[in-house]
């Protein structure tokens, strides 16, 4: 056990992680109207609501740029570094690319000494050699709350990009990190999550998708995203409505973290939950009796979650099999179909 | 009995962290009223009460201020009769800490004199407060009082006693790391220096041996 002896991250910010993001429903609603140059060169921009942008270069590389960043979800700051960096390069990995060059965004806040600030620093540069990216530079500012995150540029052959909107009928659907980091985390704040959950908690945040892309992409994947702020039904929704078709999720398929069913039935669910069940309530009808508790952690906003993938049933059980080599908790969780009456039908 | 606690102002989870405190220390039959200012804080006092099995209603009394009334009823009905008697008969007697009252063990000897006789006292003192009516909420030990929560220490049978009975016990983690007792911490938790003086600012008692 590491002793505590300085002043704890997570005291000096506000609102853990991407329990921060501001709401989809919000931010596509900011963006209206603003002009913008059109370029055949750009193949994902901001109208597609997509993990990232993704620009071709030449007939065999096309760029991939995001960026993430949010308050200490932890108290360690090398490990809120790993968590930051390793959430920033998911983006890539969820366009089917790999992570390259990448920028630090730091800001220092007031109570966070050079040793605290080397650490997140350090977390960040592990984790970048690790995805086999190079951390080039970046920005650092002093401010009120501790922010930490990435700006990523990553590569993928054009023919390869695997977008949130290209879902087709037929598909399955994979998802690889178990849910419910965000009531957890919550649970952590009033002392009601041990810590040996949240252990296992944070060494799922700090890991990066890395392996699951790598996996993913030897076969046919039609489309892709992470499972970040929005939650599993807030991606699944724009995934559904981007692509045309309706989504099935299989609710008794889906991994999460038991613990968290019993926080979420005693209150203990993250603002961002609420806000994501705003936005993609209207799309999502159920099928069977769903308790509230288990629909929480279905629109929990995860922090550094996992890739949620479509593909063609006849690949999915090889895709999983491999996956789950390396990956135990990865599961099929759904399939898509043509539209129906909601985008998002739980059962 | 009615009692009202104000939440205005809280961030999630506190509202709810209150609120189970308050409810825990309520009667069947009581009346909590909840003040908070957002709506999600309503929807999760919704949750918490619905699980508790409390009959709850909420009402926005203005712009940014709703209040959840809950009545309190036994504890969950759904939890087995028999885990609850041996639940309550180990640990579960909330009466029994005093909120507010502080120990402080800042050596691992009581008063000043003979070390032999000044390490029996502080062992008869940690066993005296065993015996006491009242148990301090929390008990910090720093200095060569982090001896008293390591292995090894004759104290520690009467800390965890104190512990299981609800008392929180910490050691100052700097003081572990001088005296190289890190790994071997057998009781409570470690903490740091600005936890310390914020428990010791906010203490109603602060009993010093």
């Amino acid at each position: 056990m590491s002793m505590e002896t300085k002043v704890k991250l997570t005291k000096l910010a506000n609102c853990a992680g991407c329990g921060a993001k501001m709401g989809a429903g919000t931010l596509a609603k900011m963006l209206e109207g603003f002009q913008t140059h059109s370029d055949p060169q750009l193949i994902v921009g901001y109208d597609k609501s997509d993990d990232a942008s993704v620009y071709v270069l030449d007939d065999h590389t096309a760029l991939i740029q995001t960026t993430d960043f949010f308050p200490p979800i932890v108290d360690d700051p090398y490990l809120y570094g790993k968590i930051a960096a390793t959430n920033a390069m998911s983006d890539v990995y969820a366009m089917g690319g790999e992570p390259k060059l990448a920028l630090n965004i730091l800001c220092a806040a007031e109570g966070m000494d050079d040793d605290t600030i080397r650490q997140v620093l350090r977390g960040g540069y592990d984790t970048a050699y690790e995805a086999g990216a190079i951390i080039t530079g970046g920005h650092t500012i002093r401010g009120a709350e501790p922010i930490y995150g990435l700006a990523v540029s990553g590569f993928v052959h054009p023919d390869k990009v695997l977008t949130n909107s290209n879902a087709q009928p037929g598909d399955v659907l994979i998802l690889t990190k178990p849910l419910g980091v965000g009531i957890l985390t919550t649970g952590a704040k009033a002392d009601l999550t041990d810590m040996s959950v949240m252990e296992r908690i944070y060494t799922q945040m700090a890991t990066l998708n890395k392996t699951a892309r790598d996996i993913m992409v030897k076969y046919p994947v039609h489309s892709c995203t992470d499972v970040t702020g929005f939650g599993l039904l807030g991606h699944s929704f724009e995934m559904a409505q981007g692509s045309n078709c309706t989504i099935h999720i299989q609710v008794d398929q889906v991994p999460y973290h038991k613990e968290a069913l019993e926080l979420a039935a005693m209150g203990l669910v993250p603002a961002g939950a609420y806000r994501n069940r705003t936005y993609a309530e209207e799309g999502v009808s159920l099928k069977n009796e769903i308790s509230v508790a288990m629909q929480d952690i279905l629109y929990d906003p995860q922090t550094s979650g996992g890739l949620l993938f479509a593909l063609p049933r006849e690949a999915a059980s090889a895709c999983l099999e491999e996956m789950r080599t390396a990956i135990p908790q990865a599961a099929i969780i759904g399939y898509v179909t043509l539209p129906e009456d909601s985008s998002i039908i739980l059962e | 009995m009615e009692r009202t606690i104000d939440c205005r102002g809280m961030a999630c989870p506190l509202p709810v962290v209150n609120a189970k405190k308050a409810a825990e220390e309520a009667q069947a039959g009581d009346t909590l009223i909840v003040l908070v200012d957002n709506e999600i804080a309503v929807q999760n006092l919704q949750r918490f009460a619905s699980h508790k099995g409390y009959e709850v209603s909420g009402q926005k009394n203005a712009e940014k201020e709703y209040a959840v009334i809950m009545q309190i009823a036994n504890a969950a009905p759904a939890a087995p009769a028999q885990e609850m008697a041996e639940e309550e008969e180990i640990s579960c007697q909330p009466d029994l800490i005093k909120k507010g009252m502080l120990v402080v063990l800042s050596s691992n000897t009581m008063g000043s004199g003979d070390p032999k006789l000044g390490t029996a006292l502080m062992k008869a003192f940690v066993f005296a407060l065993t015996k006491q009516d009242h148990l301090p909420e929390t008990i910090l030990c720093y200095n060569s009082g982090a001896y008293l929560t390591c292995q090894g220490a004759d104290t520690l049978e009467d800390l965890k006693l104190l512990e299981s009975e609800g008392v929180t016990i910490l050691t100052c983690g700097t003081c572990l790391d001088f005296y190289g007792l890190k790994e071997t911490l057998a009781v409570g938790g470690a903490t740091n220096m600005y936890d310390i003086v914020e428990r010791m600012e906010q203490a109603r008692v602060l009993v010093k041996p």
